[in-house]
């Protein structure tokens, strides 16, 4: 059964609390190398066919529900490929 | 005059909700998140806690719960509409009102009394205040942080829409120093502080919440 995956990221110019908490956490655990860290989320949803109908019902739910518009973008992708 | 005070799985504060209304002087009604009945109430208040575990984002799925339908449309068509804390991201969530409320700046949950300026006394929900004074209730959150784009929060400043303000020091980076804002006919205002744990002394930092609740009363005798 195809995978759709939905990333959804707080928007860059958005504070990100939750990133730079992991980031201040890098030093201790001696990683250096990190610039910055920014935290999301990623859904993986199962459908029965990953065609265009049910790829405009992802981004509706993407931007309705999954992702709220005001603070975070999102990206749909079939598991695999970009969509 | 009946107020509902709706309650969502994970609510906390809708039973202090209730008694601040009957304090006030008011009726209150327990409405039901999985119903799609505002059982003839007058206005409604969407309470502190943590809906649905706070999942997704705060406020995220109770948006979609039943009663929201009928919360939005009721709104939408003018009754006095209070959301306090999570019920303020629910209004967020809802777009009854703009921004969002994200994880606070200095990443821990802050609970102090917490002093406020009126900036709005002619919300449906501050008639009893006056501009400039000073409250002190109750904040305790993880989640307060106001944030909008620029466009937004200029609009919110021009158009007298931020009803209050954090005064001695911002608790939780909110733009602006915003604590509640209204929509733009007044009827629906959303605020991160409690009013409803500052309703009498013997719980309270004093009874300065209390106005909130009977301006609501109030709006609802003179429609």
């Amino acid at each position: 059964m195809p995978r759709i995956v939905v990333d959804v990221m707080p928007k860059p110019e958005i504070l990100d609390p939750q990133g730079k908490a992991v980031h201040g956490a890098l030093p201790r655990l001696g990683f250096n190398a990190v610039t910055d860290v920014r935290q999301g989320k990623r859904f993986e949803l199962e459908v029965e066919a990953a065609d265009e109908a049910t790829l405009a019902e992802i981004h509706q739910l993407a931007e309705t529900l999954l992702s709220n518009p005001v603070i975070e973008d999102y990206a749909v992708r079939v598991d695999g490929a970009t969509a | 005059m009946k107020i509902g005070v709706v309650t969502f799985p994970g609510s906390l504060d809708d039973t202090d909700a209730q008694r601040a209304v009957r304090l006030a002087g008011g009726e209150a009604v327990a409405l039901w998140h999985a119903d799609h009945d505002l059982q003839g109430v007058d206005a409604v208040i969407l309470p502190g806690g943590f809906s649905y575990g706070d999942y997704l984002r705060c406020g995220a799925i109770a948006r979609f719960a039943p009663i929201m339908t009928e919360v939005i449309g009721a709104a939408q068509g003018g009754m006095p509409v209070l959301g306090i804390c999570n019920g303020f991201q629910i209004l967020c969530e809802s777009h009854l009102l703009p921004g969002a409320l994200i994880r606070n700046d200095h990443r821990t949950f802050i609970c102090r009394d917490q002093t406020l300026r009126v900036e709005n006394a002619s919300t449906a929900w501050t008639t009893d205040l006056s501009v400039g004074q000073e409250i002190v209730i109750p904040l305790k959150n993880g989640e307060g942080g106001f944030v909008a784009d620029d466009d937004t929060l200029d609009r919110l400043q021009g158009e007298g829409r931020v009803v209050f303000s954090y005064v001695g020091g911002n608790p939780n980076g909110s733009l602006r120093d915003i604590a509640g804002i209204t929509n733009e006919r007044g009827n629906v205002v959303g605020l991160m502080p409690h009013p409803e744990h500052a309703v009498e002394d013997l719980t309270g930092p004093g009874t300065d919440g209390l106005a909130l609740f009977s301006s609501g009363l109030s709006a609802l005798v003179s429609r």
